[in-house]
């Protein structure tokens, strides 16, 4: 009788074992295609434009192009995002009116630009900054704010500014990330809109080519530098904002700022540009 | 008699009848324009054609069409569905998306076919 016990206890237990051994090999496997899919994407950057730094596609655009470039750091001399920038630190040290800060959800001090976006394995979801800084809004009894610009844009440019040339490092370790990432590379792959065109279509196999008098950035290093501040826009505005004028452009259903779609959408960019600084905020036409 | 009714004939239609782009100059002008308006063609977004300014350049310059394109039918078939061709193509495909009815793209071949 006994002996039929532990002989169970311990088949169970080489069950448990192998089962645990199974879920670590398919975990190891999330972190191994994302980072095959990581080597192919800059492998091919890298081949396209061989005279371009790695680092510098935290730049956009710039990267790729000495004259727009050379304009730019002129721009950058008098930043324009510095307004916002200032506008973000008041808006940020100010207590909720229960006293609190947002000093006192996001550690550190507010340096935390480089922790977002994360899969959140509890709520099921990726958390990108913005998406927090409501959180902690609502945590404190305050009104959320609205995603495309205005307070939150500045409060984000702010977290950036004090963040900046730390990595971006985005994590894809359990099935759950391993979702919501191949969701946002689907979508950044896929054709839509009338035009019929993806992100992939300018970003990648374009980038570096004219539409009129537009260069295309490499989807490299897309989302180290925002919020940006667009001379377009007049204002510093969310990475969910471009996104929305992207879709808008090809004639493309636009989702909604922070939705689930362009949050997977920038974890799936944002996991590419693993390895390169946040650099945020930035300057762009 | 019999032939001055013909010459008559054949003047009258070669009259330019006004609102209709009748005549090939007519059409030409017309597939022009259509052709470069952004809510339209839009073709210059990436295409280079002569005498265009600030045009793109992911695809390849738009000249010597007729000489390339001695059927009709095959410009025709690019510009209403590139992707029949090259289903990665990034070029819009105009006439299966409702951006240009078959009459539109018979006016920018007109107008290719000048180039
Ligand atoms: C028709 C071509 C086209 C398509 C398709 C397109 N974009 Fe863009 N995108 C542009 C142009 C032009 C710009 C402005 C120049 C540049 O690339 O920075 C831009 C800018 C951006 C920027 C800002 C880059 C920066 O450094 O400020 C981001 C991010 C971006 N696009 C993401 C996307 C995503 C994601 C998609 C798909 C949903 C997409 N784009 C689809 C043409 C396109
Ligand atoms: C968003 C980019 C884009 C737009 C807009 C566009 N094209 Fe294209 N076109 C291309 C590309 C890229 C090719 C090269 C073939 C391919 O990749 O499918 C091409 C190929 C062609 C070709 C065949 C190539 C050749 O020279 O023989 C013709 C003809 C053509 N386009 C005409 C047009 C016309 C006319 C318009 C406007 C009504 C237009 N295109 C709009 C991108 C575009």
């Amino acid at each position: 009788m006994k002996q039929t016990l532990f002989k169970r206890s311990l088949a169970l237990l080489l069950v448990l074992v192998a089962m645990m051994a199974a879920r670590q090999v398919v975990a190891a496997d999330f972190q191994a295609n994302v980072q095959t899919d990581i080597k192919v994407f800059r492998d091919f950057f890298a081949a396209r434009f061989p005279e371009v730094k790695f680092a510098d596609y935290a730049n956009g655009v710039y990267a790729i192009d000495a004259d727009a470039c050379q304009q730019w750091k002129e721009i950058e001399e008098f930043p324009p995002y510095s307004i916002a920038v200032e506008d973000g630190k008041v808006l940020f040290e100010k207590p909720f009116a229960n006293g609190k800060t947002y000093t006192a959800y996001f550690q550190n001090g507010g340096v935390v630009r480089q922790n977002y976006p994360y899969y959140d394995e509890k709520k099921g979801t990726v958390v990108t900054l913005e998406m927090a800084i409501n959180e902690c809004r609502v945590a404190n009894g305050e009104k959320p704010l609205e995603y495309k610009g205005g307070d939150i844009a500045k409060i984000s440019a702010y977290m950036a500014f004090i963040s900046r040339g730390k990595p971006v490092d985005v994590k894809v370790e359990s099935e759950g990330a391993y979702k919501a990432y191949m969701k946002g590379k689907e979508f950044f792959y896929a054709k839509r809109g009338q035009l019929n065109m993806s992100c992939a279509g300018c970003h990648v196999k374009y980038a570096g080519g004219w539409v009129r008098s537009e260069i295309l950035s490499p989807a490299l290093g897309h989302t180290t530098h925002f919020p940006v501040f667009r001379s377009k826009w007049g204002e510093i505005g969310t990475l969910h904002k471009r996104y929305g004028g992207c879709s808008d452009n090809i004639g493309a259903k636009s989702f909604a700022a922070q939705s689930e779609e362009y949050r997977n959408l920038e974890f799936f960019e944002t996991v590419m540009s693993n390895g390169l600084s946040f650099n945020g905020p930035a300057s762009r036409k | 008699m019999k032939r001055f009714v013909m010459i008559a004939a054949v003047s009258i239609l070669m009259l330019p009848s006004p609102g209709k782009a009748s005549t090939l100059e007519d059409k030409i002008m017309k597939g022009k324009q259509i052709s470069s308006d952004n809510m339209k063609g839009n073709c210059l977004a990436c295409h280079a054609i002569q005498g265009a300014e600030m045009p793109g350049n992911l695809g390849p310059p738009l000249l010597q069409m007729k000489l390339r394109y001695p059927k009709r039918k095959v410009l025709h078939d690019q510009i209403w569905d590139a992707t029949k061709k090259n289903p990665q193509s990034i070029m819009p495909p105009f006439g299966k998306h409702g951006i240009l009815t078959h009459e539109e793209v018979d006016l920018v071949v007109d107008y290719m076919y000048s180039l």
